[in-house]
C-alpha cells in the first residue's frame, strides 16, 4: 500500500504543469492525451489511404475492360499503364487495402487512440503506468507507415498476396514477382507488434494498478472493460504474429523453409500461426468498437447498460473462446476435416456473446430516452450493422454452406459488415461523442447527421450486393470476373457497388471537414456536453496535463442514468458524494 | 440483378443448398427481430422535454432467455452441419470405388490426369490434358488435388465444390454429378498474377460419352 | 441497488505490487506467446518431417552448450544475490552481483558466437560444408530459436552493464531495489526459456 501512495504523489509531482518545449508538448510529448490525438490524425490519414485504394480497386472491378482509369497519367507504368490498372497492382491493391485498414487505420484507431485517451480519463488517474513507452509505442507507428507507403514505390511493388499473407505466395519472389515489398510490410508488421504489445503492458497495468479510489473492477466503464481485455488478447496475439512474420522473412531472404514444402516445410503451418492471431485480431477490431457502443448507448437513452454482468461476462468468454477458433478461417485449406468439426463447435459457442450483446444493446434503447445526436446515431447503427455481421457468420461458421460461399464475395460482405458497419460505425460514434472532450469544441451537428445519413445509405449499398454477388460465386481478390460462365449477370451489382463505394468514399470528406473546421469554428463545449456519468467528464474540456487537481474518489457504477433518488438531473457522476446529491438516496 | 444460388448439378449440392435456406430462414427471422426492434425503439423511445428514462440494471430472466434461445438454435444447425459436413468430407465416407482423377493446379493453369481406359491412376495408359475435365455422370469422382508451387483453391460452383490445392500434400475429393453439362473450375485462392484467369472447362458427360473422349484422347496422350 | 449503498466502501486500488512489476509480468506474458509461436512451430515441422533432424550430438556441439548452459544458470544465481544485496544495502555485493551477471550473461554471447562460426565454417550438413539456417528444417528452426533467445540475452546484458554502471555510483540501496527485482524477472525469464530450448533443440 505504503508504495502506491508514494507512487501516486511522485506522479502528481511529475505532472505539475511547467514550461515545455513545443517539441516535448505536442512531438515527443509523453501526456496520454496528446498521444491519443496523434494517433488519431496518424489513423484518420491512413483510413483515407485505405479507402483510396479500395475506391482503384472498384473500378477495376466494375468496369474492367474499359481502361480510362481518373487520372491514370499520374500513376507510374508499373502500376497503371495507358490508363488500365495493371493485374499486379490490382493484387498489391486488395493485399494493402486488407493491410492497411486492419493494422495502420482501425486497430490503431480503437486502441492506439481511445486506450490512450480514455483509460487514464475513465480510471481516474494522471498517466499512463509507462508515458515514455506509450510514446515509443507511438513512435514505433511511424516507421511502420512510411515502409508500407513507401514499397509500393520499390521495385515489384508492393505486397501482392493478400492481407492474410498465405505462403509460400507471400514467401517466394519468384512466384509472387513481389519481393523487396513483401519484405517491407513484414518490417513494417514487426513495428507495429512492438508498438502494439507495448501500448498492451501500459494499457493492462494501468488498468489493473492505477484505478482511481473506489474504482472497483465492477464500476469501471464498459469502455475500459472492452479496452482491458482487447489489450490482453493483443498482448498474445501479436507475438505470434510477429514469430510467424519473422520466419516468413527468413524463407524469403537467408534460404530457409519454414513454410515451403519443397525443403520439407509446411505451407498449413503459416495459416495456423496466421490465425492463430488473427481470430483474436478480430476481436481486437471489434470489442473496443462494442465498449464505444455501449457507453454511448447508455448515456444516449439516458439508461444503465442493461445487463452490465452479463456484458462484462460476454467480453471475457470471448477472450477467452478467441484463441480456440482459428481453424474456422482453415475450413477448405487442406486442414483435416474432423479437426474442423471441433472447430465448428467452438465457433459456435463465441456466437452466443455477440447474441447476447446485441440484445443488451437493444435491452439499454427499451424504454429509454433517446438523445438522438450523431454520436447516438452512430452507435445504434453500429447494433444495427454489426447484427448483420453478425447473422451472415452463421453461414460460415455451419461448414457445408462455407464449402460454397469461402473465398467469395459473401466473406468480403461479411468482413465489411463487421469491420467498417461494426467498428468504423462505433468509431465515428466515438469521435463525435469524445471530441468535445479532446478538443473542447463540439463537432457541428448538422453535417454530422448528414454525415450519418450518407454513410448508412451508401455503405448497405455498396456491401449488402457483395452478399449477393458472392451468392452467385464471384471469388475473392479477382481483378476481372467477366471472363466466368458463372459471372454473368453480374456486372450491373458491380456498378452499383462501385458507384456506391465512391459515394461512400466522398462522404468521407464530410467528415473531414467537420473535424478540422469544428476544431476553430466549433461551439465551446462545456465539461460535460452530454451530461455523461464517468470520471473524464467531471474535468474540464480538454482536461490538463495531469488531468485532475485531485484524484477523484469514486462512489458508483459507471452508468447510472435515470436514477429515481435524483430529482433534479437524470444522471450521477461517479464521482459524486452521495451525501452531498440527495439526501434521499439512503432509503434504498 | 441475379442474386442466387448458381442451379445445382451435385449429390452434396442439394444438401448444402438446403442448409443454405434454413440458414436464411433463421438469420431472416433474427434480423427483422433485431432491426425491427431497433427500429421501433427509435421512434417509440425517442427523446422527449422532461421525459425520463425506465431505471433499471436489466434483468436475469432475460439475459437467460436470450442466452438460451440462441444457444439451441445454433446447437441444432451446428450439430445437423455437423453431420453434413462428415457425409460430404469425412475421410470414413470417401466412396470406395470412385472413378479416380489427379488434378495438379500450377500457375495458372489445372492439369487432369486421366486414369484411361482401364480406370486406374498410375498405369501406362494415364494421359493429362491441360485445363479440361471431363468425367461421366451419375457416378462416385475423386480428385487427388495437387499443387506444383503456391496454394490454388479448386472451385466449381455448380457441383458446389471447393478445396484449395496445396503444395506438398495431395487432398482427395469427391462428389457425384447428377446431370450432364459445361461449367468452369475457377480458382478461388489468390494466387499471383494471373490468379483470375485461371479457370479450366468441366464437361460432365453420359457414361458412354466419357468412355468415348478418353478414347479419343489416349492416343493423342500416348504419342 | 441504490448507490448510496455502495457509498463509503474501503476504496479499492490495484494490486499490492509496484507498477513497474506488474508491467514486466505483463511483457513477460507477451514474450511467453513469442517463444510458444516459435517452439510450437518447431514441434509441427519436426514431427511433419522428422527425417531432416540429425542424432542430438551428431551436428551441435552439446558439451560446449551445456557449459554455457551452466553459466547462465550461475548468472541467475548471482542475479537474486544482487537483488538480496540491494535489500540489505549492502553497496560491494550490488556491485560485485551485478558485475558478475554482467559477465556471466556476455560470456554466455561470446560462446554463442563462436559455436555459430563453428558451425557455419567447419561443420558440415548432409554432405555439403556449412550448418547454416539455410540446411534444412534442422538449421532453419536451430539458429531462428537459438538466435532470438541470444539476442535477448544481448538486451538483457546491455540493461545488466547500465545497471552495473550505477551500482558503482551508488544509485541502487534498500529503498530502491524496484529497478534491480525487475531486471531479475526478465532474466530469470531468459535462462528458464533457454533451459526448455536447451533441451528441446540440443538433447531430445
Ligand atoms: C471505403 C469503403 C470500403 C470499400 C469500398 C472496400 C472495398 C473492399 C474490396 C473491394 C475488397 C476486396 C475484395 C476481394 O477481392 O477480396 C476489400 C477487402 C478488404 N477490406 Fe475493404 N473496403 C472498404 C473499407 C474497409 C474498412 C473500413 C476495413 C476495416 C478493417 C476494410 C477491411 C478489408 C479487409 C480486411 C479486406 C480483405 C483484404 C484481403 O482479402 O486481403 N475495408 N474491401
Ligand atoms: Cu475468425
Ligand atoms: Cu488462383
Amino acid at each position: 500500500m505504503a508504495t502506491i501512495v508514494a507512487e501516486a504523489t511522485g506522479q502528481a509531482i511529475l505532472h505539475e504543469e511547467h514550461e515545455q518545449s513545443f517539441l516535448r508538448k505536442y512531438i515527443f510529448s509523453t501526456d496520454h492525451k496528446v498521444i491519443a490525438i496523434q494517433f488519431l490524425i496518424y489513423t484518420l490519414f491512413f483510413l483515407m489511404i485505405g479507402g483510396l485504394l479500395a475506391m482503384l480497386m472498384r473500378y477495376q472491378i466494375a468496369w474492367p475492360a474499359r481502361g480510362q482509369l481518373p487520372l491514370g497519367g499520374i500513376f507510374p507504368e508499373s502500376m497503371v499503364a495507358s490508363g488500365y490498372i495493371l493485374p499486379e497492382f490490382y493484387n498489391a491493391l486488395v493485399t494493402m487495402h486488407g493491410s492497411v485498414m486492419v493494422f495502420l487505420a482501425i486497430m490503431p484507431m480503437l486502441v492506439g487512440v481511445w486506450a490512450n485517451y480514455l483509460i487514464p480519463l475513465q480510471l481516474g488517474t494522471h498517466d499512463m503506468a509507462f508515458p515514455r513507452l506509450n510514446m515509443l509505442s507511438f513512435w514505433l507507428m511511424v516507421p511502420a507507415g512510411i515502409l508500407t507507403l513507401a514499397s509500393f514505390f520499390v521495385i515489384g511493388g508492393a505486397a501482392g498476396a493478400g492481407w492474410t499473407l498465405y505462403a509460400p505466395l507471400s514467401a517466394r519472389p519468384d512466384l509472387s514477382g513481389v519481393g523487396l515489398g513483401q519484405i517491407m510490410w513484414l518490417a513494417a508488421l514487426v513495428f507495429i507488434g512492438l508498438s502494439s504489445i507495448l501500448g498492451s503492458v501500459n494499457y493492462i497495468t494501468t488498468t489493473i494498478n492505477l484505478r482511481a479510489p473506489g474504482m472497483t473492477w465492477m464500476r469501471m466503464p464498459l469502455t475500459i472493460w472492452s479496452l482491458f481485455i482487447t489489450a490482453i488478447l493483443a498482448l498474445l496475439a501479436m507475438p505470434v504474429l510477429s514469430a510467424a512474420g519473422i520466419m516468413l522473412v527468413f524463407d524469403q531472404t537467408i534460404g530457409t523453409s519454414f513454410f515451403l514444402p519443397e525443403g520439407g516445410g509446411q505451407p498449413l503451418l503459416w495459416q495456423h500461426l496466421f490465425w492463430f492471431f488473427g481470430h483474436p485480431e478480430v476481436y481486437i477490431l471489434i470489442l473496443p468498437a462494442m465498449g464505444f457502443t455501449s457507453e454511448i448507448l447508455s448515456a444516449g437513452s439516458r439508461k444503465p447498460v442493461f445487463g452490465y454482468k452479463a456484458m462484462v461476462l460476454a467480453l471475457v468468454s470471448i477472450a477467452f473462446l478467441g484463441f480456440i477458433v482459428w481453424g474456422h478461417h482453415m475450413f477448405q485449406s487442406g486442414m483435416n476435416p474432423m479437426l474442423g468439426l471441433t472447430f465448428t463447435v467452438s465457433t459456435l459457442f463465441i456466437a452466443v456473446p455477440s447474441a447476447i450483446k446485441t440484445f443488451n444493446w437493444m435491452g439499454t434503447m427499451w424504454r429509454g430516452n433517446l438523445q438522438l445526436h450523431t454520436a447516438m446515431l452512430f452507435a445504434i447503427g453500429f447494433v444495427a450493422m454489426f447484427a448483420i455481421g453478425g447473422l451472415s457468420g452463421v453461414f460460415m461458421a455451419s461448414t457445408p454452406v462455407d464449402i460454397y460461399i469461402h473465398d467469395t464475395y459473401f466473406i468480403v460482405a461479411h468482413i465489411h459488415y463487421v469491420l467498417f458497419g461494426g467498428s468504423l460505425f462505433a468509431l465515428f460514434g466515438a469521435i463525435y461523442f469524445w471530441y468535445p472532450k479532446m478538443f473542447g469544441r463540439m463537432m457541428d451537428e448538422t453535417m454530422g447527421k448528414i454525415h450519418f445519413w450518407l454513410t448508412f445509405v451508401f455503405f448497405n449499398l455498396v456491401f449488402f450486393p457483395m452478399h449477393g454477388v458472392g451468392m452467385v460465386g464471384m471469388m475473392r481478390r479477382i481483378y476481372d470476373s467477366t471472363g466466368y460462365a458463372h459471372l454473368q449477370g453480374i456486372e450491373d451489382s458491380n456498378a452499383l457497388i462501385t458507384w456506391a463505394a465512391f459515394g461512400l468514399f466522398a462522404s468521407g470528406f464530410l467528415f473531414a471537414f467537420n473535424f478540422f473546421w469544428s476544431l476553430k469554428k466549433g461551439r465551446k463545449a462545456e465539461a460535460n456536453p452530454w451530461n455523461a456519468t464517468t470520471l473524464e467528464w467531471q474535468t474540464p474540456s480538454p482536461p490538463k496535463h495531469g488531468n485532475w487537481e485531485e484524484v477523484p474518489v469514486v462512489y458508483h457504477g459507471p452508468h447510472e442514468y435515470s436514477h429515481p433518488d435524483v430529482e433534479d438531473k437524470d444522471w450521477l457522476a461517479q464521482n459524486e458524494r452521495p451525501d452531498v446529491v440527495s439526501p434521499a438516496a439512503g432509503s434504498h | 440483378m441475379d442474386w442466387a444460388l448458381p442451379p445445382n448439378y451435385s449429390t452434396f449440392g442439394v444438401v448444402i443448398d438446403q442448409l443454405f435456406w434454413i440458414i436464411l430462414v433463421i438469420t431472416g427471422i433474427a434480423f427483422l427481430l433485431v432491426e425491427g426492434g431497433i427500429l421501433w425503439f427509435c421512434i417509440k423511445y425517442r427523446g422527449r422535454e422532461g421525459a425520463k428514462a425506465h431505471y433499471t440494471h436489466g434483468s436475469n430472466r432475460m439475459e437467460i432467455i436470450w442466452t438460451v434461445i440462441p444457444a439451441i438454435i445454433i446447437a441444432i444447425l451446428g450439430a445437423y452441419s455437423a453431420l453434413v459436413w462428415d457425409d460430404i468430407k469425412g475421410s470414413s465416407n470417401r466412396p470406395a470405388d470412385a472413378l479416380e482423377f489427379l488434378v495438379v493446379g500450377k500457375q495458372f493453369e489445372w492439369n487432369i490426369t486421366y486414369p484411361g481406359m482401364d480406370r486406374t491412376l498410375g498405369t501406362e495408359d494415364d494421359f493429362t490434358v491441360r485445363n479440361q475435365f471431363h468425367f461421366p455422370v451419375n457416378e462416385d469422382v475423386t480428385i487427388l488435388l495437387e499443387s506444383e508451387d503456391v496454394i490454388h483453391s479448386f472451385f466449381i460452383p455448380e457441383l458446389r465444390v471447393k478445396q484449395d490445392a496445396v503444395p506438398g500434400m495431395t487432398i482427395p475429393v469427391w462428389f457425384d454429378a447428377t446431370q450432364t453439362g459445361n461449367f468452369e473450375i475457377a480458382c478461388a485462392e489468390l494466387c499471383g498474377l494471373g490468379h483470375y484467369y485461371m479457370m479450366a472447362s468441366v464437361t460432365v458427360h453420359s457414361a458412354a460419352d466419357f468412355d468415348a473422349w478418353q478414347a479419343s484422347q489416349a492416343p493423342a496422350a500416348a504419342q | 441497488m441504490a448507490y448510496a449503498a455502495t457509498a463509503g466502501r474501503v476504496p479499492e486500488r490495484g494490486l499490492d505490487v509496484y507498477t513497474q512489476k506488474v508491467g514486466m509480468w505483463v511483457f513477460l506474458c507477451s514474450e511467453v506467446m513469442f517463444f510458444a509461436g516459435l517452439i510450437g512451430s518447431y514441434v509441427v515441422l519436426r514431427f511433419g518431417a522428422a527425417d531432416t533432424w540429425a542424432e542430438p550430438g551428431a551436428v551441435l556441439n552439446v558439451r560446449v552448450t551445456a557449459f554455457n548452459t551452466f553459466l547462465l544458470i550461475c548468472s541467475s544465481v548471482t542475479m537474486v544475490k544482487a537483488f538480496a544485496a540491494a535489500q540489505a544495502g549492502d553497496q560491494r555485493g550490488i556491485q560485485i552481483y551485478l558485475l558478475g551477471t554482467t559477465i556471466l550473461g556476455a560470456t554466455f554471447l561470446g560462446v554463442q558466437v563462436y559455436e555459430y562460426t563453428e558451425l557455419v565454417l567447419h561443420q558440415s550438413w548432409q554432405g555439403s560444408h556449412g550448418f547454416t539456417p539455410a540446411a534444412g528444417l534442422y538449421g532453419a528452426t536451430f539458429f531462428t530459436m537459438t538466435g532470438f533467445h541470444g539476442f535477448h540475452v544481448l538486451l538483457g546484458v546491455i540493461c545488466l552493464a547500465w545497471a552495473t554502471i550505477r551500482a558503482w555510483r551508488g544509485h541502487w540501496g534498500a529503498d530502491n531495489t524496484h529497478g534491480i527485482e525487475v531486471l531479475g524477472l526478465y532474466w530469470h525469464f531468459v535462462d528458464l526459456v533457454w533451459i526448455i530450448l536447451f533441451t528441446i533443440v540440443y538433447l531430445i
